[in-house]
C-alpha cells in the first residue's frame, strides 16, 4: 500500500498515474523473482537424473496478473487520498446483519429440513448435505472453544478421530450399536478433551494453538501406529451401518421397509443419515445457545475477553476451561461417531491436521462466537469445494488464499456482531471490531 | 559406545539444522509476538530454491562442487528471503495491530497457500537428488569401534556454527541488531526514538527466510530428497526448539535445536522410529508446561 503522507493526497488522481504504474511495475519484478525459478524451472526425473524443465507460460502470467492487479488497486482502491475506513463495516449494516439471522436461522433450518423431500433434489444433493451439515456440527462444536472461549484449538480433529474410533472399535469389539456408541463416544471424546485440556490450562493464545496441534498430531501418529488395535494406516473397514432404533434399512422381513409397508428403497438410509445429522447439528446448536445464558456461558465468554479480569472476579478458569474443553469435544465425538457410520470405513487418513485447519477456518471465517456464520462458513466452504471438483488441484491453494484474505478483509469473520447474552432493557448488537480483547 | 556415538552424531546433524529454522521462530516471536506459521514452509521453499539454483548451475556447466555450493547457497538464500519478506508484507503487516488470532489464521492460510502453490509449480512427487557431497571419515578404527563422519555432516554443523556466528554479531553490534532490540522491548517507544519499525521487522523476516534456506540446503544435501510436505512437521519441530530454548533468544533456538536433534536420534535408535514425531511433540507439551520460558529465555511478565 502506497503510503503517501497527506500533502500528496491532495495531488490528483491523474498525477499519481506515472507513479501507480511504477509501483505496479516494482510488485511485477517482486512477482517475477518469486515466481521464475518456481513455478519457470522444474526438475523433472531423466535417464541422467533430474533435470530442468523451463516452463515459462504460468510465469508469464502470474507476472502479468500481479501488474494489472496492482495497478488496478492503485487506481481504485489504494488511490492517494482516498478517504479509508478503519477495519469495520458500519455498525448499522453489522445490525442489519444481525437482524437478518433472527430471521434467516428459523429460515435456513426449515429449508434444510424440506430439502431432501423436495421433488428435484437428487441423491448427489443429498449426500452432499450430509457432509455439509457435518461440518457444521463441527463448525459449532469447535465455536464453543474458541468462539465462545476463545481458546485456540488446533487438534479438534482429534476429537473427531476419538469419536470416530470410539465407536468403530466397541462395534467392533464388543458389537455394541450405534445407539449405545454415540452417546459413550461423546463421553470419550469429552474425556480425551478433559485429559489434553488439562496441562494446557495455563498456556496462552498462540501456545495453546501450537500445543493443541501437537496432540492432535500425536493422537494421528498412535492410530497409524497402534496396528493390533486400530489396523494402523489399514483402518477398520465393515463399521456396521446405523439401524433406525434397532430397525435395519435392509430387504429382509424385519427391515425398515417391510416394518413400515414402504417399498425397499436405499435411499431411505441415506434420508435417515440426512435427518441424524441434521438432528445432531441442531442439538449442537441448541445446547451452544442455551449454555451461553447459564453462568458457565458467560464465563466461557468473559474468559476470552479478558482472562486476568475473570480470575479477579473468582471466576474459576480451571474449570471453565475445562469444560469448554469437554463440551466441545463431545460434540466432535458424536460427529466422529456419525462419520465412522457413515462411511463404514475409517482410518487415520482422515484426521489429518489439515481438517482441524479447514473446521477452524470455518469457525473464523464465518465469525467466532456467531452461530449462523459459522453455519454459512460450513455451506459456503464445503459446498464450494464440491463445486469446483474438476478444478481439484487449485481447490487448497484458492484456500489458503481466502484464508489469508478474509483474515486482511474482517479479522473477525463475517459476521462479527457480539450479541450480549444478558442485557438491560434493550439488545444491541455490538460490532466485534469495537470490542477490545484481552490476552486470554 | 559404538552406537551411541553414531547417534550423537546424526543428532548433532539434525539438530544443526532444526536450529537454523528454530532461529527464524524465535526472532519472528522475539520482535512482533507471533508465531509465523508459515515458516516451517519457507524453509521448504528454501529446499526447493537450492535443489533448483544447483541444477541450474550444473546446467550451465559449473560442476566444481564447493564453488556450486557457495554459489547456491548465496543464490537461495537471496530468492528465499524475498520469499520470507513478501510473505510478511501480504500476510502479516496488515495485521499488524490487529485482534491477537488473526495474524495466526493467516499465518496458518500461508502456509497452506505455499504448500499447495510448490505441489502445483513443481508437482507432487519427491525430487531425489543424488549424493552431492560424497564422502567421509572414520574413527576409531585403532580402539575397536568404527564411527563414520561424512563430509555432509562436517558440512552441515561447520556451516551452522559459522551462521550462527555472523547472525550473534549482527544482533549484538550492528545498527539493526540495535533496531531489533529495542522493537523487541518496546515497538512504540522505538518508533518513538527513530527507528523504522516496519524496516526492521521485515529485515527480521528476510534473516530468518535465509537461513530456512540455509537449513533447506542442508536437509536438501543431507537427504538427498526435497517434497512439498517436508515443512509441516520440520516446522513444529524447530518451534519445539525455539520453545525448548526460550522463544526470543537466539542461543536458546540453536540449544533447543541441538537438544530436539537429539532427543529424536536417540529416541529412533534406542525406542522406536515411528514414534519418534510423538517424543518431539511430548517435549513441546512438557516444557511449556513446566518450563514455560524456555533454558535460556527470560520469564515474561504480565502486565495489566
Amino acid at each position: 500500500m502506497p503510503q503517501t503522507p497527506a500533502a500528496d493526497a491532495q495531488a490528483s488522481t491523474e498525477a499519481s498515474f506515472p507513479a501507480a504504474v511504477r509501483d505496479a511495475a516494482v510488485a511485477a519484478l517482486i512477482a517475477l523473482g518469486l515466481s521464475a525459478p518456481m513455478m519457470g524451472l522444474v526438475p523433472v526425473q531423466s535417464p541422467q537424473g533430474l533435470v530442468l524443465e523451463q516452463r515459462w507460460a504460468p510465469v508469464a502470467i502470474a507476472v502479468a496478473v500481479v501488474f494489472a492487479g496492482r495497478l488496478l488497486l492503485n487506481l481504485t482502491l489504494w488511490r492517494p487520498g482516498r478517504v479509508k475506513r478503519v477495519g469495520y463495516v458500519p455498525p448499522k449494516l453489522e445490525a442489519k446483519l444481525a437482524g437478518l439471522a433472527r430471521f434467516l436461522g428459523p429460515l435456513a433450518i426449515a429449508g434444510a429440513v424440506a430439502m431432501p423431500l423436495l421433488p428435484f433434489t437428487e441423491r448427489y444433493a443429498i449426500d452432499l448435505g450430509i457432509l455439509v451439515l457435518t461440518y457444521v456440527m463441527l463448525g459449532w462444536g469447535l465455536n464453543i472453544v474458541v468462539g465462545l472461549a476463545g481458546l485456540l484449538d488446533l487438534g479438534y480433529v482429534a476429537f473427531y478421530a476419538v469419536g470416530a474410533y470410539s465407536y468403530a472399535l466397541l462395534a467392533q469389539y464388543f458389537g455394541l450399536s450405534f445407539w449405545i456408541c454415540l452417546p459413550l463416544a461423546g463421553i470419550l471424546a469429552a474425556f480425551w478433551g478433559v485429559i489434553l485440556g488439562f496441562p494446557v490450562l495455563r498456556l496462552r493464545g498462540d501456545y495453546l494453538a501450537i500445543v493443541t496441534l501437537a496432540f492432535g498430531e500425536i493422537i494421528r501418529i498412535v492410530l497409524l501406529n497402534w496396528y493390533w488395535v486400530t489396523g494402523g494406516p489399514n483402518g477398520i473397514s465393515g463399521i456396521p451401518r446405523p439401524s433406525f432404533f434397532g430397525i435395519d434399512f435392509d430387504r429382509g422381513p424385519d427391515g425398515f421397509a417391510a416394518t413400515f409397508g414402504l417399498d425397499y428403497s436405499p435411499l431411505h438410509r441415506i434420508l435417515f443419515l440426512y435427518y441424524l445429522i441434521l438432528a445432531l447439528a441442531l442439538l449442537t446448536n441448541f445446547v451452544t445457545i442455551r449454555l451461553r445464558r447459564l453462568p458457565i456461558g458467560r464465563a466461557w465468554e468473559a474468559l476470552r475477553e479478558d482472562e486476568i479480569a475473570c480470575r479477579s472476579l473468582g471466576i474459576n478458569t480451571v474449570t471453565t476451561k475445562l469444560t469448554a474443553f469437554a463440551i466441545g469435544a463431545s460434540f466432535a465425538g458424536f460427529a466422529g461417531s456419525f462419520f465412522a457410520t457413515r462411511q463404514g470405513f475409517i482410518s487415520p487418513e482422515s484426521f489429518v491436521f489439515m481438517e482441524s485447519a479447514m473446521i477452524l477456518a470455518i469457525v473464523v471465517l464465518g465469525g467466532m462466537g456467531s452461530q449462523f456464520g459459522v453455519a454459512i462458513a460450513a455451506v459456503v466452504m464445503i459446498g464450494g469445494f464440491e463445486l469446483f471438483r474438476e478444478f481439484s488441484d487449485y481447490r487448497m491453494i484458492t484456500f489458503g488464499l481466502v484464508m489469508v484474505l478474509v483474515m486482511i478483509w474482517r479479522p473477525r469473520g463475517l459476521v462479527s456482531s457480539r450479541s450480549p447474552s444478558v442485557f438491560l432493557k434493550e439488545k444491541k448488537a455490538i460490532s466485534g471490531s469495537l470490542v477490545q480483547e484481552g490476552h486470554g | 559406545m559404538e552406537y551411541f556415538l553414531q547417534q550423537l552424531i546424526n543428532g548433532v546433524t539434525l539438530g544443526s539444522i532444526y536450529g537454523l529454522i528454530a532461529i527464524g521462530y524465535t526472532m519472528v516471536y522475539g520482535i512482533v509476538g507471533m508465531i509465523n506459521f508459515a515458516h516451517g514452509d519457507v524453509f521448504m521453499v528454501g529446499a526447493f530454491m537450492a535443489l533448483i539454483v544447483y541444477l541450474a548451475l550444473v546446467a550451465i556447466g559449473i560442476t566444481f562442487v564447493p564453488l556450486a555450493l557457495l554459489v547456491v547457497l548465496i543464490v537461495a538464500m537471496a530468492l528465499t528471503a524475498l520469499y520470507g519478506w513478501t510473505v510478511e508484507r501480504i500476510a502479516y503487516r496488515p495485521l499488524r495491530g490487529s485482534f491477537r488470532l488473526a495474524p495466526l489464521i493467516s499465518a496458518i492460510g500461508m502456509s497452506i497457500f505455499l504448500q499447495n502453490y510448490v505441489q502445483l509449480a513443481q508437482g507432487a512427487r519427491v525430487k531425489p537428488l543424488p549424493p552431492v557431497v560424497p564422502g567421509g571419515h572414520q574413527f576409531g578404527a585403532a580402539e575397536g569401534f568404527v564411527v563414520n563422519i561424512s563430509n555432509v555432516q562436517i558440512l552441515i554443523v561447520v556451516t551452522t556454527v559459522a551462521l550462527m556466528a555472523i547472525f550473534t554479531v549482527i544482533v549484538a553490534k550492528t545498527s539493526l541488531g540495535r533496531a531489533q532490540r529495542a522493537c523487541e522491548q518496546d515497538r512504540k517507544m522505538a518508533s518513538l526514538l527513530g527507528v523504522d519499525v516496519d524496516r526492521t521487522i521485515s529485515l527480521t523476516f528476510v534473516m530468518g527466510a535465509a537461513l530456512a534456506s540455509v537449513a533447506g540446503l542442508m536437509y536438501l544435501l543431507y537427504y538427498g530428497v526435497v517434497d512439498f510436505y517436508i515443512g509441516f512437521v520440520a516446522g513444529v519441530k524447530a518451534f519445539t526448539a525455539a520453545v525448548l530454548g526460550g522463544i526470543g533468544s537466539l542461543p536458546g533456538a540453536m540449544l533447543g535445536g541441538l537438544l530436539i536433534g537429539l532427543i529424536e536420534t536417540f529416541w529412533s535408535a534406542y525406542f522406536s522410529v515411528e514414534y519418534k514425531d510423538v517424543a518431539a511433540f511430548s517435549i513441546l507439551a512438557i516444557v511449556l508446561i513446566f518450563l514455560p520460558s524456555g533454558l535460556l529465555g527470560r520469564p515474561e511478565v504480565e502486565k495489566v
